[in-house]
């Protein structure tokens, strides 16, 4: 291949990268602009660089609140799903019998299940649940975080058990001969060698519990109990839409997956392969 | 170790996550196919009337409901295309030779990052303004409209969001697929005098069809189950034209109050998918072991 020729491809390809991420360039350039600068050309440079809009989104959405509620779901529901499914997928991988089994399959089969088919019937156990037990599932974040463990623990435990399969019984073995409890050989030996699957677990559960709309939208009335999309939501509904305000709130709430991806871009991309194939 | 202790373990290391996943998965899909058969308008102190297979007939004369599964089938055939053509395209230049093929990698998977929600938002704001502006300044305004007021377009808008947030998606799998095809099967070709396209038509997409399937099976049920870009692009409109079934069903159910016969639709749903998936990894299999 010819050197021009090799620059000209080279060009092209960042190009193209550009231009995908089109979409975002417009969004930054109108969070600085006023009215009748964004009306004249929205694909134009700002003149000027305010915070102004961005102060104000800040304030309508209740972003600070949002971020914090959204990561504590997020990092809480995850540490359980990893805790839970890692135990029980081992246990299960481990187990040779029916009910161990029976038990695995019907966590694969149920992974067919669209969250529209259960949605409604959840809803009303759930608030059956705060009702006459006592324990409020509803408009709470342990009731959200619970239902997220619940949603997550399939896939989760699906693909724990694959990697399991591959790790030799004589490491466990050598171990149980010299003493320890199956809860010593689990959390000493097999879960730190679990650390790839548990790198994909949590990548992919940040991703679609982070950006989850649904679920927390029928959990959570409260307005302080709201996550960044749920206020995202209601931030587009609430106000007659500014979109000079509305793009630097959007900016906000991309900012964070921004910097996650920055920092995680290697995990996420081989995460996204090894889920998305198993 | 004796055979009680044995079970004692089992016992504690699956129970908690049996529990919590028969609490909030077995439970309601049990109920939820129970309420199918009932007439319930969602208010605890009102009768839950039996109808047995009434919601499932009623159906087939509902007219919202079938406009509203075409739109769902015409989103998924075309969405299903445009994602894993464009994915394999960018997965095809993201293995080549060239230097920046990281740097596009990272800009193409971004969109996949943000959410539905938020990438419906962006948009709308592009396909209501900025796209107003583009026809202006190239003339080209049969294509630069506002697309979200047209009951076709609005569709289109879908297409093209959900593609622009997939294709990423799916050009990773793919990429995992091309790099998992052996270096000396290309040399060989190549030493025969393979051009790109022999290389890549007998080649390539033959061994890479491990990956299609996937990313047909994963783009065909994300695309039937679509409802964030959805509800923030067109919320449905302009008029329901775009209130594909994952909305109908929310609609159905919580907007006009009829419990028993939204879940039916939810049920019809279920089976849908089921049916795509399992049918979907059938085929793909089926195919490997003949190859």
């Amino acid at each position: 291949m010819s050197m021009v020729k090799k620059y000209i491809k080279e060009t092209l390809l960042v190009l193209l990268g550009v231009f995908y991420l089109s979409p975002i360039y417009i969004m930054l350039v109108n969070s600085f602009k006023d009215r009748s600068q964004l009306y004249e050309n929205v694909l134009a440079l700002p003149e000027q660089f305010t915070l102004e809009y961005y102060q104000a989104a800040f304030q309508k959405m209740n972003f600070l609140s949002a971020f914090k509620n959204s990561l504590y779901i997020t990092v809480v529901s995850i540490i359980f799903v990893v805790i839970l499914a890692s135990m029980t997928a081992w246990m299960l991988a481990r187990t040779d019998n029916k009910l161990s089994r029976i038990i695995f399959m019907t966590f694969i089969a149920t992974m067919l299940i669209p969250f529209q088919t259960i949605m409604m019937p959840l809803m009303q156990e759930m608030s059956w649940i705060t009702r006459n037990i006592g324990i409020p599932m509803t408009n709470t974040h342990g009731g959200l975080i619970y239902m997220n463990i619940g949603f997550h623990s399939s896939m989760a435990v699906f693909l724990y058990h694959g990697f399991v399969k591959s790790i030799p019984r004589s490491l466990e073995e050598a171990a149980t001969i010299d003493g320890a409890s199956k809860w010593g050989v689990f959390w000493r030996i097999i879960f730190p060698l679990l650390k790839p699957t548990t790198v994909t677990v949590a990548i992919l559960d940040v991703i679609s519990i982070w950006n989850d709309y649904l679920l927390p939208s029928l959990t959570l009335k409260s307005k302080d109990l709201r996550t960044i999309p749920l206020s995202t939501f209601y931030f587009f509904g609430e106000f007659t839409i500014q979109w000079n305000q509305a793009m630097a709130g959007l900016v906000m709430t991309i900012i964070p997956v921004v910097i996650f991806y920055m920092f995680a871009q290697k995990y996420i991309i081989k995460g996204i392969a090894e889920g998305a194939v198993k | 170790m004796s055979k009680t202790r044995e079970r004692l373990w089992f016992a504690l290391f699956t129970v908690p996550t049996i529990l919590i996943f028969i609490t909030v998965v077995i439970i309601p899909f049990i109920n939820g196919i129970v309420l199918a058969f009932f007439e319930w308008d969602g208010i605890a102190a009102n009768p839950k009337i039996f109808v047995g297979l009434e919601n499932f007939v009623k159906l087939w004369s509902d007219q919202r409901f079938l406009s509203s599964a075409f739109i769902t089938i015409k989103f998924t055939v075309l969405a299903v295309i445009s994602v894993n053509v464009l994915g394999l395209i960018f997965a095809l230049l993201c293995t080549s030779a060239l230097k920046m093929k990281n740097l596009a990698r990272t800009m193409i998977f971004m969109p996949n990052l943000i959410g539905g929600l938020i990438l419906g938002y962006i948009w709308q704001f592009i396909f209501t303004d900025a796209f107003a502006i583009l026809g202006e300044l190239t003339g080209f305004d049969q294509v630069f409209f506002n697309w979200l007021l047209d009951k076709d377009y609005a569709l289109y808008a879908i297409i093209f969001v959900f593609t622009w947030q997939m294709a990423g998606y799916m050009m990773i799998v793919y990429i995992a697929g091309i790099q998992s095809i052996p270096d000396e099967l290309m040399e060989a070709a190549k030493i025969d005098g393979a051009n790109y396209w022999q290389r890549l038509r007998h080649i390539v997409l033959p061994l890479l069809m491990p990956a299609i399937t996937i990313c047909l099976f994963l783009t065909l049920s994300f695309a039937f189950k679509q409802y964030d870009v959805n509800l923030s692009l067109t919320g449905g409109g302009p008029v329901r034209a775009t209130e594909m079934f994952a909305m109908h069903i929310y609609n159905e159910i919580f907007r006009y109050n009829n419990y028993g016969y939204g879940q039916a639709k939810a049920i019809i749903f279920f089976i849908i998918i089921a049916a795509i998936s399992l049918t979907q990894v059938y085929l793909t299999k089926k195919r490997e072991v003949e190859m």
